[in-house]
């Protein structure tokens, strides 16, 4: 389904700051695949994130979604194909406007925009429905302003509005560890009910190595820009955090992981 | 009973340069972009109206293809931030002072006199001294104001809730995310510099013909001004939320700016003195708001330790 071939990214290039973090990375995604990316600060797991969906160019490789080499397209007209969650709660919504506001948007990813109304009464009640599955009493609260809501809220929309129409590939970029434990807990279910309801393709960077366990078929662990294991199945369920983390000390040479990652 | 003369006037010049203070808005608040084109559109947009007057084209054509000039100013400021990847201050700055050449290239001298010429302002006191209503020039610019800015505002309510007006809401609020849902931010922020510098030499058309004049200086400040009419409103109608109420809040911030004007004038301050004052307004609106908020911080602060000192 995606592909992507020898990708290479280097920041600051030809300054003191040179960094390379995505070296000549290989990974081949099939439909369907739920797959956990963990590794430490600076493996380059948010970067692979942001080159597959185009935030910044690559360097070099390609990266082939369905067939069509993506990498030179500007992230705009590659949005058609991505759901994305951030990190940061506040970088997914647009905290001005109301939640029906955002989720019309949303609505219309990578849908030509033009002269009608930002929103319908038909998606209203649509909206209503969905953000009822979320069980946070949202359907109530379609004129608010999105700033009003809470950080997890605002990222149970950003997730909701990620998957309104079903993207070929969801990007969830550590999307959960700025909540706190409960609300990180409760917005990560979700996010599986979603995607198994939906049956979506997704990429799922954490820091959580347990949650890494718990959810998907299929977990990368990345480490200088490439990835350094990669593992899925019945052997992924069996593993524990320990594991990882010898796997990690193994296969990484001991650079290790920090203590924020026994999350 | 000349003060009360004077408001009158006052509301006129209101109601005509808060069109220019509704455009500043769109990309001050709406946008988050800080359009520094102002001072030239505005120009232009007399400078466009008065040529095409004393040309013999009717005023209200005339207006329109003063419309046209502003929109024309603000694509070229996109261009310079979108494609010349110029600094968005930058990028107004330059066309400000370009078109100060070229509004002097339109008008072929420094100012023109409409006096002698048709505006629609006169159109309109003939054609209701006709029906037998004479109303003084200041009571027809007023009517004129209200039915242009009614105008702009449901135009403008209307665009900013379709798809195209809500993505470009949602740019001024949060870039990222626009592009991840798909859109190209260069054009949402394209779209709104035409429109918002459309409105501004809208204004400057209309203030042109209502002072019968349009002079290549006129538009030095009212950046600041349409700023002071903004945070005005924005000061005095602080509760509301919704978009339509907020313009509204930026047509009453307008009219109250030049009250105040009118004010100070009536007790003696020199014209040459009002830039400083207009400018220090804004500094006092943008100041209190956070005066009032700290010191309400402090009291809470000071109540809740008194509160645990007696317990």
């Amino acid at each position: 389904m995606l592909q992507i071939e020898n990708l290479t990214k280097t920041f600051d290039p030809g300054t003191v700051n040179e960094k390379k973090v995505i070296d000549r990375l290989n990974l081949q995604i099939s439909a369907g695949d739920f797959i956990t990316v963990i590794g430490g600060n600076g493996a380059g797991k948010s970067t692979m994130l942001n080159l597959i969906c185009g935030v910044y160019p690559a360097d070099g490789g390609k990266i082939i979604l369905a067939g069509n080499e993506i990498q030179d397209m500007p992230e705009h007209k590659r949005a058609k194909d991505f759901g994305r969650v951030f990190q940061d709660p506040l970088m997914g919504t647009a905290a001005n406007m109301q939640l029906a506001e955002n989720l019309a948007l949303a609505f219309r990813r990578g849908k030509r925009r033009g002269l009608s109304w930002g929103i319908s009464e038909e998606e209203r009640e649509l909206y209503r429905k969905r953000l009822a599955t979320l069980g946070l009493g949202l359907e109530d609260r379609l004129n608010d302003k999105i700033g009003l809501l809470s950080g997890g809220q605002r990222q149970a929309v950003t997730l909701l509005m990620a998957t309104l129409n079903a993207p070929k590939l969801l990007l969830l970029d550590e999307h959960t560890a700025a909540l706190d434990p409960n609300t990180a807990e409760i917005v990560l279910n979700l996010t599986d009910q979603i995607i198994r309801e939906q049956k979506l393709t997704a990429l799922m960077v954490t820091h959580n190595m347990q949650a890494a366990i718990d959810h998907g078929n299929r977990l990368i662990m990345m480490d200088k820009g490439n990835i350094i294991y990669d593992v899925r199945g019945p052997e992924k369920q069996k593993l524990k955090v320990e594991d990882l983390l010898r796997l990690f000390q193994e296969l990484s040479g001991g650079s290790g992981f920090s203590d924020s990652m026994l999350g | 009973m000349q003060f009360l003369l004077a408001v009158e006037g006052a509301i006129a010049q209101g109601l005509l340069w808060s069109v220019l203070a509704l455009g500043s808005y769109l990309t001050f608040r709406l946008l988050n972009f800080t359009d520094m084109t102002v001072d030239g559109s505005f120009t232009t947009g007399a400078c466009v109206t008065a040529i095409c007057i004393v040309n013999g084209i009717p005023p209200i054509l005339a207006l329109l293809v003063s419309l046209l000039a502003g929109g024309i100013a603000g694509a070229i400021t996109g261009f310079l931030h979108n494609k010349l990847e110029i600094p968005e201050v930058l990028a107004g700055i330059l066309t400000q002072i370009s078109l100060y050449s070229i509004n002097l290239r339109i008008l072929g001298r420094a100012n023109q006199q409409l006096l002698q010429y048709d505006t629609i302002f006169k159109q309109l006191q003939n054609l209701l001294a006709e029906i037998g209503l004479k109303l003084s020039s200041d009571r027809v610019a007023i009517i004129i104001g209200l039915i242009f800015v009614t105008i702009v505002i449901v135009v403008l309510y209307w665009f900013f809730g379709t798809e195209i007006g809500s993505i470009i809401r949602a740019t001024g609020n949060n870039e990222a995310m626009v592009r991840a849902l798909g859109q190209n931010t260069e054009n949402t922020k394209f779209i709104a510099l035409i429109i918002a510098n459309s409105c501004i030499a809208l204004a400057g058309s209309l203030v042109g013909m209502y002072q019968g004049a349009a002079d290549v200086g006129m538009g030095a400040g009212a950046i600041v001004i349409g700023l002071a009419s903004i945070v005005i409103g924005e000061v005095i109608l602080r509760r509301v939320i919704a978009f339509g109420s907020k313009m509204v809040a930026v047509v009453i911030g307008s009219i109250i700016y030049r009250i105040i004007v009118a004010l100070v004038l009536q007790l003696g301050l020199s014209t040459n003195d009002l830039k400083l004052l207009t400018a220090i307004i804004v500094a006092l609106a943008l100041f209190l708001p956070n005066a009032v908020s700290k010191h309400n911080a402090k009291k809470a602060r000071e109540l809740a330790a008194r509160e645990t000192r007696d317990a």
